[in-house]
């Protein structure tokens, strides 16, 4: 952890509306830096939505982002990553012509490092993520667990106050999903950022989040401890219906 | 068998030509999505360069009077110039337009440099006595070629290498490569969009700057259309070799200046008027084998 100041990341009463249909109505959300934050919900409940208004990549219709107590909603994503929010996608948008190291290298010379710093921190970030086996493939030739790990690397080497993961694991088996949770659960102690984690699978990120939060049709359902979250009467009835959360509540 | 090697010579010296004007093509439409024509104009404004402006058609030399040292950095300079403002002036504005804009707005600045040639030189072609020691043959392992040709595959050559290791070792090429490839997703990982695109378009400059001189040694005229025709040969070279990819503009540059010097060498004296014609019927043959070109430009098959 740096010595700096904390940094906040926050969301005031955010409402993203497409047409007629609200993405998000009405969410405030508070990110730390140093921490890890879940963002679940089921499919349509506003996740990514929501990651694309911290990042800059959606306008809030109505509300705003903050970051260190400063007005961003404005900013567009270019800004906002140079202000130090980070953040990866469902596909992984790899530089797939160049090579793993080279990738991470385009991120570091963007935070202003000269080539050789720049691979030198590559290396770094890659050796962290036990990914220095890949560093010289070419992205176009890597697996799928690979590539999704790779964009994680390279978010992480622009070194970011907040970086935005959305779902990291999507696509994975159960003991590359495990692995990659231990690592992004280490995430704030190594980079010293603030994490934000969507997962549509709450199990999953039980023992990697301080805090979570559920959003549920655009709108909060509940946010909390994971053991509050996992206790609450309202988010298991979105996770599985009625009738299946009363026999089945062990299950989440 | 010296005849073979001439033809053999004569196509790597036109193919490496091509395959210069390719890449600054391909580097532009990497960054930016614009197939520059104007492209053409900055190559003929840099032979122009070399005389004194005037409607005589053996005009005294300006540039081309300095030494060769100075001459070289004197077009250099007026093209990079030149192509850096119609960046700023005419590109820059129209940024996020699509590319049939840009396009189009490439055909503007094109007619419009073409224009101010003809308004200042007339557009009566010039003969032009450059480098003209250079025309002298050389004789290597008992062959004799001209000099000029020697010259135009050994500045091909430094220029591709010198362009690779940009490309592959420096921060600003690496930098180019990522928003060549993506262009937001770089610009995401810090990639300033201005300087990236502004050293696209010197890079085309340095080498619609090195065209100019080579076609000037070569054929001692100038004419306001001596750039036109490179450029849409070079151009079919990119679409060739896979809009987007580099290596496939140079490789498509050599494949096209092969073919026209194989026509220009095999044909019947009867057809060869009919050259570029054939030139442009084995490219529509190549496009039909393989539209997407030969070398495909991986970010137009990202997974999703």
């Amino acid at each position: 952890m740096t010595g700096k100041t904390q940094q906040v990341l926050e969301a005031h009463n955010v409402h993203v509306a497409f047409g007629g249909i609200h993405a998000l109505s009405g969410v405030d959300m508070r990110l730390d830096q140093g921490t890890v934050l879940g963002l679940i919900g089921p499919n349509g409940a506003g996740k990514t939505t929501m990651v694309n208004v911290l990042s800059g990549f959606q306008k809030p219709t109505r509300g705003s982002v903050v970051l260190n107590g400063q007005d961003v909603s404005a900013l567009g994503p270019q800004r906002l990553a140079r202000a130090g929010v980070g953040r990866s996608f469902q596909a992984a948008r790899l530089f797939r012509d160049m090579t793993v190291e080279q990738n991470l290298t385009v991120a570091g010379i963007g935070t202003g490092r000269g080539g050789r710093a720049a691979a030198r921190a590559a290396a770094e970030v890659l050796d962290w993520m036990g990914l220095t086996r890949v560093a010289e493939k070419r992205c176009d030739a890597l697996s799928y667990g690979d590539e999704r790990r790779v964009s994680i690397a390279r978010a992480l080497a622009l070194h970011p106050a907040f970086v935005l993961l959305d779902e990291p694991a999507s696509g994975m088996n159960d003991a590359e999903c495990d692995a990659l949770m231990h690592t992004i659960a280490h995430i704030p102690e190594r980079f010293g950022c603030g994490v934000l984690l969507i997962e549509h699978n709450m199990k999953v990120i039980m023992g990697v989040c301080q805090r979570i939060h559920v959003l549920d049709g655009g709108r909060s359902l509940a946010e909390g401890t994971p053991g509050e979250v996992q206790n609450d009467p309202d988010v298991r009835r979105a996770y599985l219906g009625k009738k299946a959360a009363a026999e089945a509540h062990h299950l989440i | 068998m010296s005849n073979l090697v001439q033809i053999l010579v004569d196509a790597i010296s036109l193919g490496s030509l091509y395959a210069l004007v390719a890449l600054a093509i391909g580097l532009v439409f990497g960054v930016m999505k614009l197939i520059n024509f104007a492209q053409a104009d900055y190559i003929t404004i840099g032979a122009y360069a070399l005389v004194v402006p005037s409607a005589s058609v053996s005009p005294a030399l300006f540039i081309g009077g300095w030494p060769v040292v100075f001459m070289v950095a004197g077009v250099l300079a007026v093209v990079t110039v030149l192509a850096l403002l119609t960046e700023r002036i005419a590109f820059r504005p129209m940024r996020n337009s699509n590319p049939a804009t840009l396009l189009i707005s490439s055909f503007a600045v094109s007619y419009f440099l073409q224009h101010l040639v003809i308004l200042v030189h007339t557009g009566r072609p010039k003969s032009v006595g450059v480098g003209n020691s250079l025309s002298a043959a050389v004789e290597i392992a008992g062959i004799r070629l001209p000099g000029n040709q020697i010259l135009t595959m050994v500045v091909a050559a430094v220029m591709l290498v010198g362009l690779v290791i940009f490309l592959k070792k420096t921060p600003m090429g690496i930098q180019m490569r990522a928003a060549a490839e993506n262009f937001q997703m770089a610009r995401l990982m810090g990639v300033r969009a201005n300087r990236v695109i502004a050293v696209a378009f010197v890079i085309s400059g340095v080498m619609a700057a090195a065209v100019s001189l080579l076609l000037v040694v070569q054929t001692g005229t100038l004419d306001v259309r001596m750039g036109l025709m490179p450029v849409i040969f070079a151009f079919f070279a990119t679409v060739i070799g896979g809009m987007g990819s580099l290596p496939g503009a140079a490789l498509g540059g050599f494949i096209v200046g092969f073919i026209s010097v194989m026509l220009q060498a095999f044909l019947p004296a009867d057809l060869r008027p009919f050259r570029d014609a054939g030139v442009f019927l084995l490219v529509i043959l190549i496009l039909l084998v393989r539209p997407q070109g030969l070398i495909v430009d991986r970010a137009a098959r990202e997974r999703v």
